[in-house]
């Protein structure tokens, strides 16, 4: 069986503002073994990235967690002391932010860019750092790898950019990899190379990968198990075939209708109706309750539990209760 | 023979871009681009960043002054001299709906600008009920008039640049990229809106977008864009059933499909090396350096479109068999 890496339970990421408590990231549980691509979808503002800068406790002030924990190993990330969690960061867990334009630093070289973290983690002297750093880009396949260490960033393209993002996210061979919308700023042909890329590394270096993104085709390629965000909310997870074939929370099912596919005709697409819920005002029951069709009395008062529909399957989801026949009548 | 609603002729759009101190060189967005669009048709336009698929469509409105190339609606030419009277038929919906609405003005204002400019309403009155009309047109309602672009969100800006863009009763639309900044749940309604205004009041689009799945969705006939040029045009479905060009089919091999066990078992062309910069373009065939079939006729040659299927035209000296993925 395989080894659980990570493992979040219960987390709360809030934001204090001005106008209220944005509850970002509102009690979710998942785990995530090793080896394996866990994919985070959902639409903006539902808490994808918000959940990954948790788990690096990289999040911007005020945000906070406010409850929960994250258990990296049989640890806690959410108690260690900043200096432990230094050790951590960049080391075995390491990001790759969704826009190679603003994420590099654009007064300081490649090489520059890529020692920090080699020579932070590791005990290499300078030389050695840079002999990684070159092997580094060359397993990206960024081509004249010697004479890339010396540009700037703004010499290099947006493909480029984004594979020495890569690089330094892998040159302390991480355990886990979170990947925030790594190729949404790429143009498809781009995309393709990135996404092979990374699926070649992760057999390569047997690492785990934490995969967010709004695009359910990126999903349905790289990833093993997926969970479906709403409002800092968990709706469904499961393998990607149980969420793909088998969805069952009203929000998923209209994810999927909504995307326009190829082979199909041309007939009218099913859009959700309404708009993405404010944060600031979430409602008592179901956070999706209000462009839902399928909403009944219990949707509007109370808040769904996660449900096991199967061993490899949990949505949150009144329907579920109804049809399941456990817990009771809930339509009223 | 019908007259084309519009007609493009080797539309070219080269742009000076200093290299130097004393150095100019030509950007060639646009080289040589020729198409069709009819009445009540539309015509999709892909192909990745830089390709030149906004400047197309920023070349017919005349936002930029064409070149070289001809472009003609409804059979007249157009120039500087006639523009004016042309902005009344062709208008533009714009890719980012929080950077082309003016913060400062309100949605009365924003929709009711060109009804104002071109003199179209005789009255206030009759100012207020077509800006009404307009918006609920879009699936906005009056309510809406007096709030001004940052109270909306994402999918209703875009609804009232759509508005705004029918407030004179064009025929013919520019859409560039007009989803591509929403959400996917967002972008599924404002796809539709489009479909439902075009069935009604019978508009002719140019609907540009670098996502296949919403182009073929949208359109009758597809031009695939690479550096500047058409390399292949198709109905909808020919293009993406049976692709000929070597870009083309790596280009829908590449889009990953939200199916994971035909994601599994589908083979992906993954094409080499990067998209060449346009200063700098190979000679021939410009996609040579990235194409896999490349031979010296296509560094020599330049080839162009060549009618090879009913109405599917490839430009491409060593054309594919035509495959689906």
């Amino acid at each position: 069986m395989a080894q659980t890496l990570l493992q979040v339970k219960n987390l709360h990421t809030i934001f204090p503002t001005d106008s209220g408590e944005v509850r970002a990231v509102n009690g979710i549980n998942f785990s995530l073994a090793r080896g394996k691509v866990l994919g985070i979808v959902g639409e903006s503002g539902s808490g994808k990235s918000v959940t990954a800068y948790s788990i690096l406790r990289i999040l911007d002030n005020p945000g906070r967690i406010s409850e929960g924990s994250i258990l990296f190993e049989d640890e806690d990330i959410v108690t260690l002391p900043p200096g432990k969690m230094r050790q951590i960061r960049g080391a075995r867990i390491s990001i790759i932010f969704q826009d190679p334009m603003t994420s590099l630093n654009p007064v300081y070289t490649v090489e520059n860019q890529l020692t920090e973290a080699i020579r932070l983690h590791t005990d290499r002297n300078r030389a050695q750092a840079r002999e990684r750093a070159l092997e580094m880009l060359q397993l990206v396949g960024v081509n004249e790898p010697r004479k890339r260490l010396k540009q700037y960033p703004y010499q290099l393209s947006g493909g480029m950019r984004q594979r020495v993002m890569i690089a330094m996210a892998l040159a302390c061979e991480p355990d886990i990899l979170i990947a925030d919308e790594p190729t949404t700023a790429l143009d498809v042909t781009i995309q393709a190379q990135i996404l092979e890329l990374m699926q070649e590394l992760k057999d390569k270096l047997g690492m785990s990968i934490i995969m967010i993104t709004h695009d359910l085709g990126v999903i349905a390629e790289m990833c093993d198990e997926i969970i479906v965000m709403y409002a800092g909310r968990v709706c469904e997870r499961g393998t990607a075939d149980e969420i793909f074939y088998n969805p069952r929370h009203e929000y998923t099912k209209g994810l999927l209708r909504s995307i326009p596919k190829l082979d199909y005709g041309k007939e009218k697409l099913t859009p959700i109706g309404g708009s993405p819920v404010d944060l600031l005002n979430m409602p008592r029951g179901c956070a999706f309750a209000a462009r839902c069709d399928s909403a009944m009395k219990v949707c509007l008062t109370q808040q769904p539990e996660e449900i096991a529909i199967n061993k490899d399957h949990m949505a949150s989801c009144w329907l579920n209760v109804r049809d399941g026949g456990e817990g009771g009548q809930a339509n009223g | 023979m019908a007259e084309h609603l519009l007609e493009v002729r080797d539309l070219k759009q080269h742009f000076p871009v200093k290299t130097g101190l004393m150095k100019t060189r030509m950007l060639k967005a646009v080289d040589g681009v020729s198409f069709t669009i009819d009445s009540g048709e539309t015509l999709g336009l892909v192909g990745e960043s830089g390709c030149g698929k906004t400047t197309v469509g920023r070349s017919l409105l005349r936002l930029y002054k064409p070149t070289g190339g001809s472009i003609k609606f409804k059979g007249q030419e157009i120039d500087d001299s006639n523009i004016q009277g042309f902005r009344k038929q062709m208008q533009v919906v714009f890719q980012d709906p929080y950077s082309s609405l003016n913060p400062r003005m309100t949605v009365n204002d924003i929709v009711g600008e060109a009804l104002d400019i071109h003199k179209l309403c005789g009255t206030e009155k009759e100012r207020d009920e077509k800006v009404v009309h307009l918006l609920e047109l879009v699936g906005l309602n009056s309510d809406h008039k007096r709030r001004y672009a940052h109270e909306f969100s994402g999918g209703q800006r875009q609804r009232i640049g759509i508005a705004r863009a029918l407030a004179v009763d064009p025929e013919f639309i520019v859409c560039d990229e007009p989803v591509s900044a929403l959400d996917v749940s967002i972008q599924a309604q404002i796809i539709n809106t489009f479909k439902e205004l075009q069935e009604r009041l019978g508009l002719a689009y140019l609907f540009i977008a670098h996502d296949l799945h919403v182009v073929h969705h949208m359109s009758r006939r597809i031009a695939v864009m690479y550096l500047g040029k058409i390399v292949e045009m198709a109905p909808a479905d020919e293009i993406i059933g049976y692709p000929m060009h070597p870009y083309t089919q790596s280009l829908i091999s590449a889009i990953p499909v939200a199916d994971p066990k035909k994601a599994r078992s589908r083979h992906r062309i993954v094409l080499e090396g990067e998209v060449p910069s346009p200063l700098n373009m190979p000679s021939g065939c410009s996609f040579r350096t990235r194409c896999r079939y490349a031979t010296q006729q296509c560094a020599d040659e330049t080839p162009q479109l060549r009618e090879l299927r009913p109405g599917h035209e490839v430009a491409c000296w060593n054309p594919q068999e035509p495959k689906s993925f």
